[in-house]
């Protein structure tokens, strides 16, 4: 049986990893690649590396570090930041990525989906999908069960669009993407669980995998969001990368209470 | 140790590249006949689709070179299935090395998602390529087309039915999964090739 996924997410500026908190407030947490082996020897399924540089000569810095862990690393890993067009995605296809994840520039242009999707395969093209639940009854305070109406974001969540969550991540499916990543803005840093009830209706929508991102704070939120939110891979990074939650604890637990992991 | 890993237009090749490295084995990667023809073991890497990629194997000769090769060679991925006789993908005539037909995945239930991406189990392993392999083992999929059960069977997975996960005949391996994504499970299968006495 296919195993449930456990991704941690590696945000990367000027070659070091940190993470931020609601999109701010960055800290360190190490060396991106020694901590990417740990990991993948702790028992990670795959690897998320961002690239949350803004500058040219960041990007430059980036492509080599991905041709580094492509070296290092012997498990699937996807990169994602500052992908805008064909090229950057060919630039970092051939640098050794096993897959992208694009955001804002497929709500700019939903063609490059399809683009991607016909020059290198569907399974290397994840589209991720910053959201916003903004319903007047909602507040940011984490609950799992919060729906309502989803806006998705661009530009690192700073810039509300047209589009619908629930719209969006169907045309990404039928224009050829490969995975979902679906972050919910009002969970992400908060660690109160992943927005299960809105995950749910993803996953059973849509004909390709969904990753939950955003709000793991416990073992449990894990396991309600692949119990309860029918995802089929849950990505974190601050509790991973603070120790919080070891991945092999982690997983033994999911075993424990019934998901199928990989031990 | 002289290992080949064939180029052509399939993605996905430098991360075996890599995997060999990993290995302490320095690999040629190259669509030159008589580099593959003279290296110790060969492997036919990729990802992709089969009427692209048999087109420029043709294209390029390389599909005779394939098939007749003697020494040990391992396909992965559309690897495995280009040795296949036939593809269900855009109807495609393939090498014919393992005598059995490509068919895609029919989802069951709206869980089994196509393509299959992720951690599935080997089970049934038979051959020195799985030497050591005592239990079922984690490998890494990516794919939307398989191999039916058949003669060559020489692992099974369970995704939508029982399918061939892994195929020998003769001097040919092939795996449908990933080993140079595999963690420490494909690295034991990429040694066991190599390891594999002639």
């Amino acid at each position: 049986m296919l195993a449930k996924r456990i991704i941690p997410c590696l945000d990367i500026k000027d070659g070091q990893t940190v993470k931020g908190t609601n999109f701010v407030n960055l800290r360190h947490a190490g060396d991106p690649i020694e901590l990417g082996k740990t990991y993948s020897e702790q028992g990670a399924d795959e690897l998320v590396y961002l690239d949350i540089t803004a500058s040219h000569e960041g990007r430059k810095t980036f492509t080599e570090l991905v041709k580094r862990i492509a070296k290092e690393i012997n498990i699937p890993f996807t990169v994602g930041g500052g992908i805008n067009e064909l090229k950057d995605v060919d630039r970092l296809l051939n640098a050794g990525a096993d897959k992208v994840s694009i955001n804002s520039a497929a709500l700019r242009n939903p063609g490059l989906i399809d683009e991607i999707a016909r020059n290198f395969g569907s399974q290397v093209c994840v589209v991720a999908i910053d959201a916003k639940c903004e319903d007047d009854t909602i507040h940011d305070n984490g609950d799992p069960n919060i729906d309502g109406n989803w806006v998705c974001y661009i530009n690192g969540g700073r810039v509300p669009t047209q589009y619908n969550l629930f719209d969006w991540a169907k045309e990404a499916n039928e224009r050829g993407a490969g995975e979902i990543l679906f972050t919910s803005m009002n969970h992400d840093g908060v660690k109160k669980g992943f927005a299960d009830v809105a995950l749910r209706k993803l996953s059973d929508s849509l004909t390709i995998p969904v990753i939950a991102s955003g709000g793991a704070g416990t073992k449990k939120h894990f396991r309600d969001t692949f119990l309860n939110g029918h995802s089929d891979a849950a990505l974190a990074a601050s509790v991973f990368h603070f120790g919080e939650i070891p991945i092999p604890e982690l997983k033994q637990y999911l075993a424990n209470e019934g998901v199928n992991v990989r031990l | 140790m002289n290992v080949a890993i064939v180029k052509y237009n399939a993605g996905n090749i430098g991360s075996v590249e890599n995997a060999v490295r990993r290995l302490g084995i320095e690999p040629i990667v190259t669509d030159c006949p008589e580099l593959i023809c003279a290296a110790d073991r060969v492997i036919f890497p990729g990802q992709g689709e089969a009427k692209s990629t048999m087109a420029y194997l043709k294209a390029h000769g390389l599909d005779r070179v394939i098939v007749d090769l003697k020494q040990p060679v391992l396909g992965i991925c559309i690897g495995m299935q280009l040795l296949c006789r036939h593809s269900e993908e855009y109807d495609t005539e393939c090498l014919g090395v393992f005598d059995v037909d490509v068919k895609r995945f029919q989802p069951q239930v709206h869980e089994d998602k196509v393509p299959q991406m992720g951690w599935n189990t080997i089970e049934d392993t038979k051959t020195a390529l799985f030497s050591g392999f005592e239990k079922p083992e984690f490998v890494y999929f990516i794919h939307s087309f398989y191999v039916p059960k058949c003669d060559f069977t020489i692992a099974t997975t369970h995704y939508t039915l029982p399918y061939s996960s892994a195929l020998q005949k003769d001097n040919f391996y092939a795996t449908q999964f990933h080993p140079e994504k595999s963690g420490a499970v494909g690295e034991r299968i990429l040694r066991n090739f190599i390891d594999l006495k002639v």
